[in-house]
């Protein structure tokens, strides 16, 4: 009699569904609990804690473009505002706690989200990705331009204050890389929530038929807008994470195009439309290249020209590319939901 | 007009696209409490601009309502966005369907909820009225809506529409690219509805046959204006309106005769 939709809906309204938060409830705690006992800064910090960054900011991208159609390619410039406002607001206001401060980074973006997400409002596809290239180069403009976001420092180049959070100093790797683990959860563990809700259907609805969500109801205004907010508060949280707990440093030049390209192409690899595609997709761009280089550097042996390598390794990746969108144009979710189809069958 | 008073009413309204291209010119049409009046013309006619003006939807084609007034309920709808146009009541069906295919059709029902801000419960009890108007999607609901056949997502539309509660269901082309025997079962729910539940029904249509058996009244639309308004008995027993929507039995005139064949045939 009663629906599973409805029983899905009903779990995602109230306690959440244990059954759907199993999976990657395992998979934290593997990251959170077995993987700390790891002792290498290497891996905390070369490659988990930029991987858990990237993953929020696709995070972030996906529901505004994945979810809800909107193209977008200034993911870089909603990660410089979190990065400069998580600065600005730690230094000028004392004894801010820094997940206040993170918030607040995330809030700043959003408001910007806003702004720039006005023109989605009469554009769409290709053009809309156009408009959202004037926030890249505006926001990296003033961010370069303008000496009081840096603080007045001449060089540039700023250091987050040293992070505390409570009583502890995230003072090493494994700390910071923990920080990052822990507003990552709790912010996949929110997006989860609303996009199995009904706003996770009126962002779909809007994206397949914005005409046809339209004469639901649905406000397709203002449900465009709170999606580049929500969005970009998860893009800024991951700007601020990436430069206080993975680069130690903050510049504009951090946060070019290429960077914003990064992303897209995280979540079209990974997956639109997929919590688990951010993942995957950053996985692949981010861990990936590392793990390859460091391969090439022992197989190669000590000697050899560390360009060519890279060049090797770019080539490699390409390559890797074309064959999985080739064997799964829905990307790696896709790829890993059939997989696990298939052994269940057997 | 009638002893019924006018639900929905039209008064010399024109809607203009990119202000040159003049869709319609004039239309005037009301429909009554509980009365299912059918919108008839060819392509181009002005059928769908019309229902869209109603819907307050022109602007998302850079059309626009020029002239006129519209009244729903007794209050202008002018200025009025499509989202308090649905929660007032008046609901409407758009031509090609329009379902969003990567959403299950139990989702895209569910979706017909959000407009009003339905309870769980009211969601619930809405659903299970629309499986057995269509007991069909009863047996599609875990389908993503993308891979269900016309009919069915025809059928999912309508029910969509339905979720909201309308007291004015709005209809455009509903048999479009559909089998005979999709469209009797669809007009067959709709004839219901109007019946059992005294839901008013605005339907443009190309399918004069099946429209003006199910309708009350006609009202038909040539090159933006209304041409003919009536009873859909009367009108469905009219030359002229045989001749050029129903295709059939045209008067006994040699030459005609020929004409028709011809229409037959093409």
């Amino acid at each position: 009699m009663s629906s599973a939709i409805l029983e899905r809906q009903a779990n995602s309204q109230g306690l959440p569904g244990l059954k759907s938060f199993r999976g990657p409830f395992l998979v934290l705690l593997v990251f959170a609990v077995v993987i700390p006992q790891v002792h290498s800064d290497y891996l905390f910090d070369a490659i988990l804690t930029p991987f858990l960054a990237i993953s929020l900011a696709a995070l972030g991208l996906n529901l505004l473009t994945g979810y809800a159609g909107q193209v977008s390619l200034g993911s870089a410039a909603f990660m410089a505002v979190g990065a400069f406002a998580g600065y600005n607001f730690l230094l000028r206001i004392p004894g801010l706690p820094l997940l206040a401060g993170l918030a607040f980074a995330g809030l700043t973006a959003a408001v910007i989200g806003i702004v720039f997400g006005l023109p989605s409002l009469r554009l769409r596809g290709f053009y809309l990705a156009v408009s959202t290239l004037a926030t890249q180069f505006f926001v990296q403009w003033a961010l370069t331009n303008i000496s009081w976001f840096s603080n007045d420092d001449t060089s540039g180049v700023i250091s987050p204050p040293p992070l505390h959070l409570g009583g502890f100093a995230l003072d090493s790797p494994v700390r910071r890389y923990l920080l990052c683990l822990g507003v990552v959860a709790v912010l996949t563990f929110l997006a989860m929530r609303l996009v199995s809700g009904q706003t996770g259907r009126a962002l779909i609805a809007v994206r397949d038929s914005e005409l046809g969500a339209r004469v639901l109801g649905v406000k397709v205004l203002r449900t465009k807008l709170f999606i580049f907010a929500v969005s970009s508060f998860y893009i800024g949280v991951a700007g601020a994470l990436w430069s206080f707990a993975y680069l130690r440093t903050i510049e504009p030049d951090g946060f070019d195009l290429d960077r914003s390209f990064q992303i897209l192409f995280v979540i079209i690899i990974g997956g639109l439309a997929s919590i688990r595609g951010a993942f995957l997709g950053a996985a692949f761009i981010v861990v990936l290249p590392l793990l390859l280089s460091r391969a090439g550097a022992i197989l190669l042996g000590p000697g050899f020209d560390s360009g060519l390598v890279d060049l090797v390794q770019k080539i490699f990746l390409g390559a890797l590319i074309i064959l999985f969108l080739r064997l799964e144009p829905a990307g790696l979710s896709a790829l890993v939901g059939r997989l696990r189809i298939r052994r269940n069958a057997t | 007009m009638t002893v019924a008073p006018a639900l929905l009413t039209l008064e010399d309204v024109d809607v203009v696209y990119g202000a040159a291209i003049t869709a319609v010119r004039g239309v005037r049409l009301h429909v009554g409490q509980g009365e299912i009046v059918t919108l008839l013309g060819a392509n181009g006619a002005g059928k769908t601009s019309t229902l869209r003006a109603v819907s307050n939807l022109l602007h998302a084609k850079l059309g626009r309502m020029s002239r006129g007034r519209i009244t729903f309920d007794g209050r202008s709808t002018a200025g009025l966005p499509t989202s308090r146009l649905v929660s007032s009541g008046l609901v409407q069906v758009l031509e090609g369907r329009h379902c969003f295919r990567a959403l299950t059709i139990e989702e895209n029902l569910i979706t017909g909820a959000i407009g009003r801000r339905a309870s769980k419960a009211e969601t619930a009890t809405d659903l299970e009225l629309v499986y057995a108007l269509f007991p069909r999607l009863r047996t599609k609901r875990a389908v993503l809506a993308g891979l269900t056949s016309g009919g069915e997502q025809q059928m999912a539309a309508i029910g969509r529409a339905l979720m909201a509660r309308p007291r004015l269901l709005i209809l455009d082309e509903p048999s479009m690219g559909l089998a005979p025997i999709v469209v009797a079962e669809i007009f067959l729910a709709l004839t219901a509805l109007n019946r059992d539940q005294g839901l008013s029904i605005l339907l443009a249509e190309q399918n004069a046959t099946v429209a003006l058996k199910a309708a009350h009244r006609g009202v038909v639309l040539e090159n933006g204006r209304v041409t003919l308004t009536g009873i859909a008995s009367e009108l469905s027993a009219r030359d002229d309106i045989r001749a050029a929507y129903l295709g059939l039995n045209k008067p006994p005139s040699s030459e005609s005769s020929r004409s028709k064949s011809i229409e037959v045939v093409a």
